[in-house]
Parts: structure tokens; C-alpha cells; sequence
């Protein structure tokens, strides 16, 4: 079957929504800025984990002689106390934040898309037993149940995703009900029904696809939540180890350094402010651009 | 009341009763109610807001709400629906029994364009005929091979839709008069006016090619032009697929426009079923006179002035005893109060309930 006319307006109309979608990005210039550091974060983590720190301008594990060196050309951003450069232990610890940042986010995600979904459609006691859970979880403070988590586990990076998807799921589990909920009443539901379809299809073709746009711009600003929350458990000595280069380590270990070598513990301090910020104005940029009533006033 | 289930009638509703618990009591929004729908007719039932129209419609559907309890008998094609498990009557829907709701612009699903849902019906269709029936017919040479639950659930099953449907969607676009259908197909709801996003949903209805549809309201959101295009789609969509549609008004204008029968309902019963022409010419019953009375007439004739039915719907947690019309009633007379009227037969296509009528 040839391109029928059919077939090139779809395609035609498919590039404007995308069009419409990028105009009103583009329109808000924080949008733009939460965009950049977005990209540059998940373009820079793919690139150096790939390329297995090989793109870096020193090896970040290499200890040198020249300790507690200030900013030179040399080393932009100085060399710590055992002489390693800062930059490069910066730039290599994107790739394992990104990594916790974005499996936490997507297995909260995934687990309360589903549990929230459910238990607005099904109602009853499925919906009562599913929410008393998330009680449970809601009920400990976050990174008080992440920190007994991740100490019972052992300190790891890979131990810290563990610990803290338990902590993210519920938040979503219940936006994604309350979003089931109200998505429930409207006539497109009833109207669907009335076609024939069966509550299974309603609910994979009609629910949670007018959902995902709410539980998208709120992972977006997560991915930013959870970096910070990770650093924190490293900071106490319950997520990364040394010597592997993440965020919130190096800010402990430069600790002691704050008034001598101030580059040390500022370096990455300042990668995850930049960090968190971007995800933060992405997600505000996408949800004004997934929202009709903007939509239809801007496009 | 006649309730033997003839060779024309579609559905026939026996003695039907639905009930509302509510926190102040139980509402009965329908009372006793027994309408046989003939074959390729348009019943309109017409009464004020609340007079159960609309629980009448959701009832022949099965998509009242929970807190609802129905009993009596709705029978489509020989079988009793009410008794029927969920999953079985909702493989009826859509195909058997197919319904348009009042608001057409939150009928539609905000997500998908206009071809993506009309999609679904026919999606619907297609999954409903028996293979050996499915390699026939002008749709011989469409691949309809069973795709996976998974890969269904996943959206797979339009990624493999068959040109021949796409422009079966257009031509169903074009045949309720959208103008550019190839455009309208790839445009999302809130793209679209009230009015084609009404004349999507009955494209919607003519390609799952119900035996019936009720029509909950369809025009009440329209202005007069898009209200009188649907109305005529409505008799051409019966004219075609010989379908009877259950058009479900509160406009008497609108019922005389499109129907061929008016069931007047009043308080949760039928008060008046005739012939269009007939109860127009003919009112019977004292409420369909004052809905005919209280109708804006364009030439203003002085004897009979445009007066409205005074008084207001009596409240159905504690309806009146003898007949509900009664305190509103001109007429009304002390036998009234005491016993409700039956629904008598008077003459071969009309039926009313009312002591005047019946001495």
C-alpha cells in the first residue's frame, strides 16, 4: 500500500502537534534554560558512561602529586586532597546520578501508574487495600525510610535505587488515582462503554494515556528530587562509596575543606543545584505545554 | 399494555422500575414503565428534566450508575438483558445497543484524533463477526488475523489497520456531511465544534451499525443549523441501516421533526404514546396539552395564549398517591387524588393514562 492521501495529512498533522508543542517551549525562555541542562545532563551521562570516562580530561581516579590544587587552566576547577581533578570527578559522577535519578523515578512510576490506576477504576476494597498500603509507606518520613532501607541493605549505588523507589511510589500512587478518579466521571468513559469496549481496553487505551501527562511532568521534576535525596544518603555514608565519584560524596568528603580548599566541596554542590533546577523548569515547561487550554490560546 | 414480544418490536421493556438509594430515601426515577421499541422506527420520549427520560436510556444501555436498582424485564431479541452478566451485554453494546450522550464534546476522548476513535468502533465490529463471515463481503481481501492480548493491549492493532478501514472512516465522515473529512480525521476533539464533534459520534454509531440507538439528548448542545443537520442524519441513519434510534428529547419541536412515535413521560411513567401526528393533533392527556400550550409559537394567536404548566415536578421521594399529575392538573377531578390512572389503549396507536380518557 502506497502513501495515500490519507497517510501524508496524519503525517502532516502529527509534525504541527509537535510543532505546537516546541513553539510553547520555546516561547518561555526558563523552559529553554530547564531544557539545556536537561539535554547537556543526559547527553554528558550517556557520553562518559560510554565512553567509560575516556572523554574525561584526567582519569578521576588517578591520584597526583599536586594536592589541594586552586583553579588553574590546568584544572579548572582544582584537584582534592588525594590530587585527583575535581572537573573530571564532577563530570564523572553524572552518569551514576542519572542512572539512580531516572530508575527510581521509573520504577515509581511504573508501580504507582499501575496500583493508582487500579484502584480508582476498581473501587471497593482493591481500592482500599491499595491506598491503606500507601498509607503505610506515606506514614514513615521519606528519607528516614530510605536511610533504614539502604543501611539494611548495605551502602551501594545500586542499594540506594532499592531504598529509595519505595519512598517514591506511593506519591504517585495516589496522583494517578485521584487523576483515575476524576477521569472516571467524564461522559468519554461512559461514551467508550457505550461503544462496546471492556473495562481492560477503557483502562489501558483511555485512562492511562490521559493520565501520563500529569505523571510525566511530575516525574520530570522528580528526577531532580531524587538526585538530591541520593546525595543525601551518600553524604551519610549509606549510598555511594568511595572512591566511586557521586555528588553528594564528594560534598562530605570536601566537607572538611570548606575554608581551605573551597572548590572541592562547592564543585558538586553546584552540579546538583544546576541539576535539580533544570529538571524543575523542564517539567514546569512541559506541563504548560501539554495543557489545552495554553494549546489552544498560543497554537 | 401490550407485552407480547412481536416480530417488529427490538426491545420490548416490561414493567420497569429503577430506583435511586440516596442518603434522604429511595427515589423511584422510573415507575413501572413497559415500552415495546418497534424495528426501524424513532421513538422520541419526551417530558421535562427529571422525569427519568435519561434513567430510561442509561437502563436499555446498562450504564446506570451503582447506587440504581432495576427490576422488570428488558427483552432484546428474545433475551432478557437485566439477567444477562456484565461481561456478556457488554459485547451487545456498540453493536447491538449503541448510545449518544447529550454533551458531544466530552464524548470524545481529548487524547486521540477523530480516526484513532472512530477506529475503535469499527475495531469493535470487526472483533465481533464470526471468522468465517469476516473473509466475505466487500472486506475480502483485509488481513484479520488475531493479534496477540498483549500486543492488542499495547496498541498493536492500529498500527495494523487496514487502508480499506481508513477510508471507510472518511467515507462515514463525509456521509454526515463533514466537509474535508481527510482533515477532520487527523484533528483532536478540541479542535472540532460542538456541532461536528455530535456529527463525529453518529459517525461513530453508523459504523458499528447498531440495531439500536438511544440518543440522549444529541441536539440539546447545538445551535438551531447543527441541531437540523443531525436531526436529518438521524431519520437517514434510519432509512440506512434500518436501525431504531430512541431519541430522547425535552424539545417537543424536535420530536416532531424526527420521530415517528412520542412517548410523553411524566413523574417516571408514561402518560402519553402516540403517533407524531396523532398526539400532535390529538393531545390526550392533560400534560401533553399544557407541554403543547407552553410551546413558543412564531405566530401569535390571541386565543390561545403560550401559558406554561403551573406548579413543578412533584418530588419523587414521596410521590403523590393517586394519579402524579394531579396538582397540576385543570381537570383535575376527586377520583384523581385517590387511584392512579392506567395506561389504556384508545386507539390503535394510542395509548394514555388518564380517568378523562377513560369512561
Amino acid at each position: 500500500m502506497g502513501e495515500t492521501l490519507v497517510d501524508r495529512v496524519r503525517l502532516a498533522s502529527r509534525n504541527e502537534e509537535l510543532r505546537v508543542t516546541l513553539r510553547i517551549m520555546r516561547s518561555n525562555p526558563m523552559t529553554v534554560f530547564g531544557l539545556i541542562i536537561s539535554a547537556g545532563f543526559i547527553f554528558a551521562s550517556l557520553v562518559i558512561g560510554l565512553s567509560a570516562n575516556r572523554v574525561l580530561p584526567y582519569n578521576p581516579y588517578a591520584l597526583t602529586p599536586s594536592l589541594l590544587h586552586p583553579p588553574t587552566f590546568a584544572h579548572p576547577l582544582g584537584t582534592d586532597d588525594l590530587g585527583r581533578d575535581v572537573l573530571s570527578r564532577v563530570l564523572a559522577a553524572a552518569p551514576v546520578d542519572a542512572f539512580v535519578a531516572f530508575s527510581v523515578v521509573a520504577l515509581a512510576v511504573a508501580l504507582g501508574m499501575f496500583t493508582g490506576v487500579v484502584a480508582g477504576f476498581a473501587g471497593g476494597y482493591v481500592e482500599e487495600v491499595i491506598m491503606r498500603v500507601t498509607d503505610i509507606f506515606l506514614a514513615f518520613p521519606g528519607l528516614v525510610l530510605a536511610l533504614a532501607i539502604s543501611a539494611a541493605l548495605g551502602p551501594g549505588v545500586i542499594h540506594s535505587v532499592y531504598a529509595l523507589a519505595p519512598v517514591w511510589w506511593p506519591t504517585y500512587t495516589r496522583l494517578a488515582r485521584g487523576e483515575t478518579l476524576s477521569l472516571k466521571s467524564q461522559q468519554f468513559i461512559e461514551a467508550a462503554r457505550a461503544v462496546g469496549q471492556k473495562n481492560r481496553y477503557i483502562l489501558v487505551k483511555h485512562v492511562i494515556p490521559n493520565i501520563l501527562p500529569t505523571l510525566l511532568v511530575y516525574a520530570t521534576i522528580d528526577l531532580g528530587n531524587v538526585i538530591i535525596v541520593f546525595s543525601v544518603l551518600s553524604f551519610v555514608g549509606l549510598g555511594a562509596q568511595p572512591p566511586t565519584p557521586e555528588w553528594g560524596l564528594m560534598v562530605v568528603q570536601g566537607e572538611q575543606y570548606l575554608n581551605s580548599a573551597w572548590w572541592i566541596p562547592l564543585a558538586p554542590a553546584v552540579a546538583i543545584l544546576i541539576v535539580a533546577i533544570g529538571f524543575s523548569l523542564l517539567g514546569d515547561g512541559i506541563r504548560d505545554a501539554l495543557d489545552p487550554r495554553i494549546r489552544g490560546t498560543f497554537g | 399494555m401490550t407485552s407480547v414480544v412481536g416480530d417488529g418490536s427490538l426491545i420490548d421493556v416490561e414493567r420497569l422500575t429503577v430506583t435511586y438509594t440516596t442518603f434522604r430515601g429511595k427515589v423511584k426515577a422510573i415507575t413501572s414503565l413497559s415500552l415495546s421499541i418497534p424495528k426501524g422506527r424513532i421513538i422520541a420520549i419526551v417530558g421535562e428534566s427529571g422525569c427519568g427520560k435519561s434513567t430510561l436510556g442509561l437502563s436499555l444501555i446498562r450504564l446506570l450508575p451503582r447506587s440504581a436498582t432495576v427490576e422488570g424485564k428488558i427483552f432484546y431479541s428474545g433475551r432478557n438483558v437485566l439477567e444477562m452478566k456484565e461481561e456478556e451485554f457488554a459485547s451487545i453494546r456498540g453493536t447491538g445497543i449503541s448510545m449518544i450522550f447529550q454533551e458531544p464534546m466530552s464524548s470524545l476522548d481529548p487524547v486521540y484524533t477523530v480516526g484513532r476513535q472512530l477506529m475503535e468502533a469499527i475495531d469493535v465490529r470487526e472483533g465481533r463477526k464470526d471468522p468465517a463471515a469476516r473473509n466475505r463481503g466487500p472486506f475480502r481481501r483485509v488481513r484479520t488475523e488475531r493479534i496477540g492480548t498483549a500486543a492488542r493491549m499495547f496498541g498493536a492493532y492500529s498500527f495494523r489497520r487496514p487502508a480499506v478501514f481508513d477510508q471507510e472512516i472518511v467515507d462515514a465522515l463525509a456521509r454526515v456531511q463533514i466537509s474535508d473529512p481527510e482533515r477532520v480525521v487527523d484533528k483532536y476533539p478540541h479542535e472540532l465544534s460542538g456541532g461536528m464533534a455530535q456529527r463525529v459520534m453518529i459517525a461513530q454509531a453508523l459504523l458499528e451499525r447498531p440495531s439500536i440507538l438511544v440518543a440522549d439528548e444529541p441536539t440539546s448542545a447545538l445551535d438551531v443549523t447543527s441541531q437540523a443537520q443531525v436531526l436529518s442524519l438521524m431519520r437517514e441513519l434510519k432509512a440506512e441501516l434500518g436501525s431504531s434510534i430512541v431519541f430522547i428529547t425535552h424539545d417537543l419541536a424536535v420530536a416532531a421533526q424526527v420521530a415517528d412515535e412520542v412517548v410523553v413521560m411524566y413523574a417516571g411513567e408514561i402518560v402519553e404514546h402516540a403517533e407524531t401526528n396523532e398526539l400532535f393533533e390529538r393531545p390526550l392527556h392533560p400534560y401533553t396539552e399544557g407541554l403543547l400550550n407552553s410551546f413558543p409559537r412564531y405566530y401569535r394567536d390571541e386565543a390561545k395564549v403560550q401559558e406554561a404548566i403551573k406548579g413543578d415536578v412533584p418530588n419523587l421521594l414521596n410521590p403523590p398517591i393517586g394519579c402524579r399529575f394531579a396538582p397540576r392538573c385543570k381537570y383535575s377531578m376527586p377520583v384523581c387524588a385517590v387511584r392512579a390512572p392506567t395506561l389504556t389503549e384508545l386507539g390503535p396507536s394510542h395509548r394514555v393514562a388518564c380517568f378523562l380518557r377513560s369512561e
